[in-house]
């Protein structure tokens, strides 16, 4: 691979990019891999990059149905935070909060993680009360949080409605500094290039059909594309996941909703920071475009159709308006959907299954982008030693038949 | 002011008897009514007009329409000032203030197109290859290029106007009002049935107004009117004008965006700005038309050089002629019929360059015999003019196209009229999941199978004359029309339009140049800069899939979401990766069409209507006496009711000693209410709570815990059985609807068996709580029939009486734990009930209270509070509550309690907490330690869910969750706070008179 670098730029422009080599390779399928990772979105990469680095595997294939990062990866609202309030969550997700922090570096493309701080509102007083609860666990868990009054707050966004008199007026709100938001697409692209320049084949265009089992264990899948064996199987499709898991006969516990979101036309600097309200239900933030990036809310239907109904684009839309006045007259550029995977407990499922050498890292919900490098390195830890690393071991499947469940329904500003 | 020298002195669907002035980037200049923005600027011989997002590069007029990529402006000031306005689509009204936008410190000179001298160092992707070093330096770049980035600038004032919505139905929608459409709405309409036919202009006629076609003969404008008025006199018909439908949901369900008011110098006080219409259709007719496209040569992208097909429009429907001097350069007919248009509005066309190589036919000739020169199976290779174009230098092209030779011919020019042919917009049939084929003769996508109860019609539909527009239209209508039920009354036959015979166009998709493999900019797509060398990149980087063109170079990403680029930026991949156009796909077409304000989107349901605000019969009394309101769920409920000069704490102490020692009076009027009847209605209470209901008798009230089926808790409260299939369901004020969806849910869904029936009775009952030693007292003196001798009306039972002459349901439960009565009236007589008692209680010293005294009344109890001891993860047994479990019956929940880790010894479990400085509070959601560690992290054993000082107890109390509580009590535990360590001792979660005996008095 050769390195990005302010310099490699400027000896390209000077043959005028006509030498830069290929990103990553599309490699011909082998018939025969040590794992097989399903789904070429930033968790399957991310999987495939630290399966090579960290355990040295990489007879690896990364298996995609469309064009890379094209699912999850490519359709949320690029929001990257760990202040969660339960133990099992905090640890995993600062994990990855530890790991996006040194990603660019790491990949040697520049995924734009900007740590403008995530802001999360109070509107009541039990609003306090369970922000108050949240920011004094995770300060103890060692994660950075801080609450701010309503002058802070105003403070750092002025163009926020805090007055008293608003419909859904601010009291507070909680803030992690270290929080923000990442290029989504460049997260994908550039594990995807990492993975390959060591040795992992990237193969898309091809879709898993079936898995083969022999029994209770895996031999490999069936795809567009043929056969391929191998004894590990990985399965990180979110919002195909129980497609996938039915395909081996296994059935989880997951529901799959539309999940929304939508970009303003872009504007000049308006917005630093990510403001989240879960109790009205609005998140957003600008991106280094200028758009104004928003989160809409589930369809409660369930459904595989990458898309939502109007309704809940007009909802979030009053919420929003109600608190940024000023966005009144902005307007709506694009608006799209993908499908969430969401598990009784709004918490995932990483690891292995009850058929040898199948694993499955699924049910993220509306918020597994923030945790796409430790979601890939605890995953890849599950696989190399078939055992689950000490952070993804409370994410078993078991969990919800013996009942130790991690519930994470107040985490996210997504009405589940 | 200026004199309009473009203008032509005659023709145009302008008023020239109503000039406007309008101000652009500081100057004065005059238009007229019926002009746009971008006709006004033309007629005053403004091309340059904007900034590009990327390299800053002078940019111009491209379109005359909703596909503009560069006229972008910022339009008025203050709250109404809006960024990112197509100036093709801005009506002009008088005093008009319009500036560009992305550029400084001016249009003409702006310092941010030192980017383009520095393209070659800025190709796509490029900053995924940078700013990495050294790390921490990102938030720095990263201010920069946010700095240089966004367009136009967000109001800085709230909204001033208005917005509504409207939901109709009806049996034909007709999209676009153009040859097509009109014709398929005649058709719909003849049979009665209710047609909207929806346009986004501001009269119909689509490009019939900016040609000079004709149909049966005459004008086709003529032909326009004549069916305009047969719709306006249709009394089914609705016709929407600057309506724009923008979505194309499921089941037929259409968004559409009207612009009311957005054309008014003044707008009206009545009118809303914009009104959004939600259209559910039983038949849709997409009749939208199609996009010209530009052609993709080197420096396309010069102020003045536009599309053919606008440059006609200007001419013929503005009567404004973009220049002196014209070329025109064209891979297909259309741009023949533009010129020759423009030559009888007064624009004089010097050469027409055709890529095609031998121009044949009756245009060919028609044009030449107006002197204009044709140079065919040619090229523009490249363009001058920095603000405006000057010239354009012309080759040969080698016969496969893929390059240019022979000598170089340079024509003088001030215009540029380009046409690289049509694609249909087919973006609504797209997000109706409709699937296309490609055409590649013309080098388009054309609708295939719908997916929806949708026609096509017209030209978007590949019908690529008028007459084949017309016939399609009234065939379009005719079967919408019978699909939703109505049949026609007389065959529609569509008018004869005769046209030229037409020659293929030539499809071209990068326009070579003399000079490939340099830093010459072919643009695909023109405001975000994405040049065919962009393309070029990413697919040699291996970013192939046109998804990953799309964001890799961000083609299609601007505010046209690449009306104009998309195909092009296809054809371009297709001859990169020398693949088959169509097997690349397209990407995903999205709502909305064109940009929609987050306004028409909200509606009214902003501020105050943004959710409602509910208040309960006695909310008068309150605020007249000096209430603070808390919010709980949608209620405004009183927190407390301060005396003058009295702070919360000292407020709340005296309610809660008024309440122990005399009697106090709680509005409990928010409390959920449902009614529940049917002769199972005590089995779904007993699938629904975890303690039995069979044996409750009639006049009696039980309290009862609802699970979740992961046998957490949900929701609480007391219901008492009314008569044997007559229940009375209490829940806390926050959960009423979820819980009457809850059981709805059951008894739909799982049960249907169930001959039980719930409806919401909370805003039916008003509550007034008498709670204290004289409560019985302050009832009795208030007047009532009821006997409420402690025999005749003990604790947990339910009495029907009169009470200050209301009718009444009086319920004796307690969650203070003193006497209390919960009387219940009609809402309509809950102010009058609360003034009775406020009377007949002043001998007594009545006290109102609020949410914070009735908070640490129960704490000092320990009654639980669902959502403060409870979040989803607590069992009742968590809580200490095994009585209410039953042990003999099923409910939901019970299963999951029986799950190992439910049945942990070491759970999270509701205990009390005692500081042991009794005059220190601690912090609800405070967490809970064996022992402070010097640093985090440390491990954590519990939080405090509820905490209060206690007048009764005259100290500090808290309720916390903690593990393996029941067996700590006694156990001194630490609870870290910001510099400092608060020592607490577990205690029994009741503090206070722990065997009831108050409450049952």
């Amino acid at each position: 691979m050769k390195s990005y670098s302010i310099f490699s730029l400027l000896r390209n422009a000077l043959s005028y990019h006509q030498n830069w080599q290929a990103a990553w390779r599309s490699p011909e399928p082998k018939p025969a891999y040590d794992v097989i990772i399903v789904g070429g979105g930033g968790h399957g990469l991310a999987t495939a990059y630290y399966l090579a680095k960290e355990h040295g595997i990489t007879n690896v294939a990364v298996l995609e149905k469309g064009w890379l990062g094209g699912g999850n990866t490519g359709r949320n609202t690029t929001i990257v935070r760990s202040n969660y309030l339960w133990d099992e969550s905090a640890r995993l997700y600062e994990h990855s909060l530890k790991l996006w922090e040194g990603l660019s570096q790491d990949l040697n493309f520049n995924v734009m993680f900007s740590q403008r701080g995530v802001l999360n509102l109070a509107h009541n007083l039990h609003d306090l009360r369970e922000l108050q609860r949240r920011v004094s666990a995770i300060r103890l868990n060692g994660i950075d949080s801080e609450i701010l009054n309503v002058e802070q707050v105003k403070e750092m966004v002025p163009i926020l409605n805090c007055s008293p008199d608003s419909r859904y007026p601010v009291l507070g709100a909680s803030l992690q500094r270290r929080g923000g938001v990442a290029r989504h697409d460049a997260v994908a692209w550039g594990f995807a290039r990492a993975a390959d320049a060591r040795g992992i084949d990237i193969i898309q265009n091809c879709e898993v059909t079936g898995i083969r089992r022999d029994g209770d264990r895996v031999l490999g899948v069936e795809t567009t594309r043929g056969f391929m064996a191998a004894p590990k199987v990985a399965c990180v499709t979110a919002g195909h996941s129980s497609v996938l898991a039915a395909m081996a006969g296994l059935r989880l516990p997951i529901e799959s909703h539309p999940l929304q979101a939508l970009v303003s036309e872009p504007i000049k600097p308006i917005l630093h920071t990510v403001v989240m309200s879960a109790a009205v239900h609005v998140y957003v933030s600008q991106s280094d475009k200028g758009e104004l990036v928003l989160g809409a809310g589930i369809d409660a239907y369930t459904s595989y159709a990458q898309r939502g109904s109007l309704s809940v684009i007009e909802e979030i839309m009053a919420s929003t308006v109600t608190l940024f006045p000023i966005f009144s007259r902005l307007k709506m550029m694009r608006s799209w959907g993908g499908i969430v995977d969401v598990c009784p407990d709004a918490s995932p499922i990483i690891g292995k299954t009850p058929i040898r050498g199948l694993y499955f890292n699924c049910g993220w919900g509306t918020g597994g982008f923030k945790a796409t490098p430790g979601s890939g390195h605890v995953f890849a830890h599950t696989i190399a030693r078939d055992e689950p690393h000490p952070l993804n071991a409370p994410y078993a499947l078991d969990r919800f038949a013996n009942g130790s469940l991690i519930d994470e329904h107040g985490a996210a500003a997504v009405a589940h | 002011m200026s004199t309009q020298p473009f203008r032509l002195p005659r023709g145009g669907r302008i008023d020239r008897a109503r000039p406007h002035r309008f101000i652009f980037n500081g100057r004065a200049y005059s238009g007229y009514a019926g002009d746009t923005l971008a006709a006004a600027l033309l007629a005053n011989g403004i091309h340059l007009v904007g900034r590009s997002f990327k390299y800053h590069r002078p940019r111009g007029i491209v379109t005359a329409g909703v596909e503009e990529p560069n006229a972008l402006v910022q339009l008025g000031v203050g709250a109404r000032s809006e960024p990112n306005l197509r100036a093709t689509q801005c009506e002009l009204y008088d005093g008009l203030i319009a500036t560009s936008q992305n550029c400084w410190p001016s249009l003409r000179f702006d310092l941010g197109a030192i980017n383009d001298r520095l393209a070659r160092f800025l190709p796509a992707g490029f900053y995924y290859k940078t700013f990495m070093w050294p790390p921490s330096a990102w938030m720095q770049y990263e201010h920069a290029i946010r700095r240089m980035a966004g367009l136009g600038t967000a109001p800085e004032e709230r909204d001033s106007d208005r917005y509504d919505k409207r939901l109709v139905h009806c049996d034909v929608l007709v999209v676009g009002a153009g040859p097509a459409g009109l014709a398929a709405a005649l058709a719909a309409g003849r049979t009665g049935a209710r047609v909207i036919l929806a346009d986004e202009q501001v009269e119909f006629g689509g490009s019939l107004l900016s040609g000079s076609a004709e149909i049966d003969g005459r004008p086709a404008l003529d032909w326009v009117a004549r069916a305009t008025a047969e719709l306006d006199w249709m009394a089914e018909a609705k016709l929407l004008r600057r309506a724009t439908v923008f979505g194309y949901y499921d089941h037929n369900y259409l968004a559409i965006v009207e612009r009311v008011a957005d054309h008014l110098a003044n707008p009206g006080e009545r009118e809303p700005r914009q009104r959004l219409w939600k259209v559910r259709a039983r038949q849709v007719v997409l009749a939208t038309g199609a996009i010209e496209r530009p052609l993709i040569f080197r420096d396309n992208d010069r102020p003045g050089i536009m599309l053919a097909g606008a440059a006609r429009a200007y001419a013929h429907r503005y009567a404004a002629v973009p220049g002196r001097r014209t070329v025109v350069f064209t891979n297909n007919d259309s741009a023949y019929a533009a010129a020759l248009d423009l030559i009888e509005a007064g624009g004089p066309v010097t050469t027409l360059i055709d890529i095609r190589a031998e121009p044949q036919g009756e245009l060919a000739d028609a044009v030449r015999a107006h002197g204009v020169e044709v140079i065919g199976g040619s090229a523009i290779v490249a363009t001058s003019g920095r603000h405006r174009v000057k010239g354009v230098e012309v080759m040969r092209l080698t016969p496969d196209g893929t390059g240019v030779a022979g000598p170089v011919k340079y024509r003088d020019c001030d215009v540029v009229c380009m046409s690289g042919g049509w694609t249909p917009a087919v973006h609504l049939f797209s997000q109706s999941r409709g699937t296309l084929a490609y055409d590649s003769t013309h080098g388009c996508f054309v609708p295939s199978r719908a997916a929806q109860a949708t026609h096509v019609a017209g030209i978007c539909n590949g019908a690529w004359t008028l007459a084949e527009c017309l016939r399609q239209g009234f065939t379009a209508g005719t079967a919408a029309a019978r699909a939703a039920g109505f049949v026609e009354v007389a065959a529609a036959a569509a008018p004869p339009a005769p046209e030229p015979t037409a020659t293929p166009p030539r499809i071209l998709w990068a326009v070579p140049s003399d000079r490939a493999g340099t830093t010459s900019k072919h643009f695909v797509d023109f405001q975000n800069d994405v040049t065919v060398a962009d393309i070029q990149l990413a697919a040699r980087e291996g970013y192939r899939s046109v998804e990953h063109v799309k964001r890799y170079t961000t083609s299609g990403m601007g505010t046209d979401q690449g009306k104009l680029g998309n195909i092009p930026a296809l054809g371009v991949l297709s001859d990169v990766l020398a693949a088959d156009l169509p097997s690349l796909g397209t990407t995903t077409f999205r709502p909305p069409y064109t940009p929609v304000s987050f306004g028409a989107l909200t509606g009214r349901d902003i501020d105050a209507l943004a959710d409602p605000i509910r208040v309960t019969p006695m909310h008068d009394w309150h605020v007249a006496n000096g209430a603070i309101f808390e919010d709980v769920g949608q209620w405004k409920r009183p927190h407390f009711y301060p005396r003058a000069g009295e702070t919360m704490r000292a407020a709340v102490d005296r309610e809660v000693t008024a309440a122990r020692t005399a009697v106090g009076i709680l509005d409990a009027s928010t409390l959920g209410k449902i009614d529940i009847q049917g002769p199972d209605a005590v089995t779904l209470l007993n699938r629904i709570y975890t303690n039995g209901w069979t044996t409750l008798e009639a006049a009696r009230c039980r309290y009862g815990l609802m699970l979740k089926d992961d046998g957490m808790v949900i929701d609480d409260g007391v219901t008492t059985r009314l008569a044997p299939d007559h229940f009375h369901m209490t829940t806390t004020t926050g959960n009423a609807a979820r819980v009457l969806g809850w059981l709805e849910e059951w008894v739909q869904t799982e049960w249907p068996d169930l001959r039980v029936y719930m409806a919401s009775v909370t805003e039916q009952w008003a509550v007034a709580t008498l709670s204290g030693p004289r409560a019985r007292d302050v009832l009795a003196a208030a007047g009532t029939d009821l006997d409420l001798a402690p025999t005749a009306f003990p604790s947990q039972s339910m009495r029907q009486g009169a009470v200050a002459g209301m009718p009444a349901r009086v319920f004796r439960v307690s969650f203070t734990g003193e006497l209390s009565y919960e009387v219940n009236v009609p809402a309509r007589c809950g102010g009058a009930l609360w003034e009775a008692l406020i009377a007949a209680g002043a001998p007594f010293g009545i006290t109102p209270y609020g949410t914070e005294a009735m908070h640490v009344l129960r704490a000092e109890k320990g009654f639980i509070i669902v959502g403060q001891e409870t979040d989803g993860t607590v069992t009742p047994l968590d809580l200490g509550l095994d009585r209410l479990v039953s042990k003999t019956k099923d409910f939901i929940g019970k299963r999951a309690l029986l799950r190992p880790d439910t049945q942990r010894s070491d759970r999270k479990q509701l205990v009390g907490l005692l500081t042991e400085d009794p005059n220190e509070v601690l912090p609800e959601g405070a967490q809970i330690v064996v022992e402070r560690r010097p640093e985090p992290p440390m491990p954590m054993i519990g939080h405090v869910t509820s905490s209060y000082f206690s007048p009764t107890l005259g100290r500090s109390i808290a309720l916390a969750l903690i593990v393996g509580g029941r067996a700590r009590h006694g156990e001194t535990l630490c609870v870290p706070l910001l510099g400092k360590t608060v020592k607490v001792e577990v205690a029994e979660s009741c503090f206070y008179d722990r065997d009831g005996a108050r409450a049952n008095g």
